[in-house]
């Protein structure tokens, strides 16, 4: 009965296996790539210690309390040591918890922020790409003027009229940041376009719905995921941005842009106040930039530079 | 080409047309009341309502939304909420300092990133080659306020080998107001010592709003040079007997600046739109400091003029870019 069961799973194994044969041999071509450049592979690990430090975040520190609005006076302003790695800042709170904590937040923005501009910007690519027409012709131009002022600038006209805010900031960075998509997707759907598994599926009767969902979509993945690797670095410099000229994430949250500005105060003699912030936004970008380096060379090596 | 660019200058204005209508309704559907805002906290309902009548706030959107566009047309740009001055005059003031920092930053990035991209591709693989694309890498991820403040700290509050903000010495009178770009002005009423202040004050931001725009130039060009120089042309060149130099100088480089030059109008927007960070780290008069200052207290009507003005800029710059491709490659100039 055991033997019987573990065969039959062995044969489940074994169908599956030769089902997706091309699927793994992809899946270790590229692993293989990822692993042999030696910066991808750099991106992967700054990224994933990322998010084990955004997980477990609490947990990590001496000072969970200091992220929010805890004082201690008698500790304010005290140099980078061994109980407080990264300095104290100006109403004593451990810096190295803050930067630590405030990787959560900048997780959870910049997920949101890509996250919307995707939902956004994909299907609206898709429609201007496949269908065409003057849907697609009005769809292009109002990207158009979305995309004719920089991006943080355009976030700061929006800020400046919901009000300052961490909410605000991502509601604008979203704003400002689904034409990218709309760009790439486009013009991706509208080489797909004229494939001719596109014409077999029309052939066959699928619906466009269908067709563009389900052929066109899958077809546009690559570029998506490693340009949205590249705009979660970007996102983070973006919110980072806002934060730091005072109408992003609100004191005492511990966004790394909005420490940075305060930090920026007690300079030159406190130079670790802001300093250290600011080390972790380039970690972090860093880190997304170098892993979405990788991505293209494995998913899309044509659109290399 | 010229129906290229009749077609590229008619989508402009439709642009520019659709960026008014952005900017209106993004300052017209927000929650916050600007009227309750410019009448100060301490203000009554009555108050309130005379501000309202005064900024014309009380009117319906559309007709607020045309008497707005027909102002523009004749630039006027509406009055601060904060400081009560015409914006069009604030603009007008701080708009040259704005500018003459991102040239100046810009030619920075155009002359460093192709000199580096061309010897990192013609040195390919050296020790060289590596330094430069590690900066390259690092210099897209710096958050660039953070960049700036670190080279504040180092260059002119530690070392001393700079000033730390402001456009020329306190102690200093500007010089004469001709172009509204300290370099230049000081130069035509030869003023050395006003040229050599605001030179100084320059360099700094400049760097900083330059660095991510270097790095990502110096990647392109030297990725577009490799790609050129394995052409089947420049192998016949060599074939030819021609020195190398002249193979490189002529007609690589010819032929590798064109993607470049499409990643340099993109920079040029992208520079714009750093100067709010930069300005405000350097204390740098320009419109960049001028936008966050009025973004702060949700002044929206100088924001919305450095939006326009700054996608203007932008949009011409672009349309640069399009007629220089004509001059660097004949076959856009036949088509």
């Amino acid at each position: 009965m055991g033997e019987g069961m573990s065969s039959a799973a062995g044969t489940w194994w074994v169908r599956f296996r030769e089902e997706r044969q091309s699927q793994f041999r992809e899946w270790q071509r590229s692993a293989y790539a990822v692993f042999r450049n030696p910066l991808s592979l750099v991106g992967l690990a700054i990224v994933g210690a990322f998010l084990v430090v955004a997980a477990l975040g609490p947990g990590l520190v001496t000072y969970p309390e200091d992220a929010a609005g805890a004082t201690h006076l008698d500790r304010k302003l005290t140099a980078p040591s061994a109980a407080h790695w990264f300095g104290t800042d100006e109403v004593g709170r451990d810096i190295f918890s803050r930067v630590i904590l405030g990787t959560r937040l900048t997780l959870r923005i910049s997920l949101i922020v890509v996250g919307v501009a995707i939902l956004i910007g994909v299907p609206l690519g898709i429609m201007a790409g496949y269908a065409g027409g003057w849907p697609g012709e009005l769809i292009m131009r109002i990207t158009d003027v979305f995309l004719a002022v920089p991006g943080l600038i355009l976030a700061i006209a929006i800020v400046a009229s919901l009000g300052p805010g961490i909410t605000n900031a991502m509601i604008a960075l979203s704003l400002v940041w689904w034409p990218g998509y709309v760009r790439l997707v486009q013009g991706k759907a509208m080489a797909i376009r004229q494939e001719s598994f596109i014409e077999a599926a029309r052939c066959v009767g699928s619906s466009r719905w269908r067709i563009a969902f389900g052929e066109v979509l899958p077809n546009c993945a690559s570029p998506i995921r490693v340009k949205a690797s590249m705009d979660m670095g970007l996102a983070v410099l973006g919110a980072a941005g806002l934060g730091f000229i005072g109408i992003g994430a609100q004191p005492p949250a511990p966004e790394w842009g909005a420490m940075i500005s305060a930090g920026r105060n007690y300079l030159p003699d406190r130079w670790w106040y802001a300093t250290f912030p600011g080390a972790a936004i380039f970690l972090t970008v860093l880190g997304w930039n170098l892993l979405g380096d990788g991505l293209r060379d494995v998913l899309d090596p044509r659109s290399r530079l | 080409m010229k129906a290229f660019l009749i077609r590229r200058f008619g989508l402009l204005v439709i642009t520019l047309f659709g960026l008014t209508l952005v900017v209106f309704a993004v300052s017209h559907v927000a929650p916050g009341d600007p009227a309750r805002l410019a009448a100060g906290p301490d203000a009554n309902q009555e108050q309130i309502e005379l501000v309202r009548k005064e900024f014309g706030l009380d009117r319906p959107l559309p007709v607020q939304y045309l008497t707005y566009l027909g102002d523009l047309l004749r630039g006027d740009f509406g009055r601060s909420i904060r400081t009560r001055h015409e914006v069009g005059q604030d603009i007008r003031d701080f708009l040259p300092a704005t500018l003459e920092l991102v040239f100046f930053a810009m030619l920075l990035a155009v002359v460093l990133g192709i000199t580096f991209g061309i010897l990192a591709a013609v040195y390919r693989d050296t020790w060289g080659d590596h330094v430069l694309r590690l900066i390259s890498i690092g210099g897209v991820a710096v958050p660039m306020f953070w960049l700036a403040l670190m080279l504040q700290l180092l260059f002119a509050l530690w070392l001393n080998l700079v000033p730390s903000g402001g456009r020329i010495a306190l102690t200093m009178s500007p010089p004469t107001r001709l172009t509204g770009f300290f370099l230049v002005d000081s130069l035509l009423s030869w003023n050395w010592p006003a040229f050599r202040s605001a030179l100084a004050h320059l360099l700094l931001p400049a760097l900083v709003l330059s660095a991510p725009s270097l790095a990502a130039v110096t990647r392109m060009m030297r990725a577009d040079m490799l790609d050129t120089i394995s052409r089947e042309f420049v192998v016949n060149a060599r074939a030819c007997g021609l020195p190398e130099r002249l193979i490189v100088a002529k007609y690589v480089l010819k032929n590798a600046l064109i993607p470049t030059l499409t990643l340099i109008g993109l920079r040029y927007g992208w520079m714009l739109g750093g100067t709010v960070l930069v300005e405000t780290v350097f204390d740098w008069p320009g419109i960049g400091q001028y936008a966050v200052q009025s973004s702060v207290s949700s002044d929206f009507l100088p924001v919305m003029a450095v939006t326009l003005v700054i996608g203007l800029n932008f949009a011409l710059a672009n349309l640069l870019v399009d007629m220089l491709y004509g001059v660097l490659d004949p076959r856009v100039r036949q088509t």
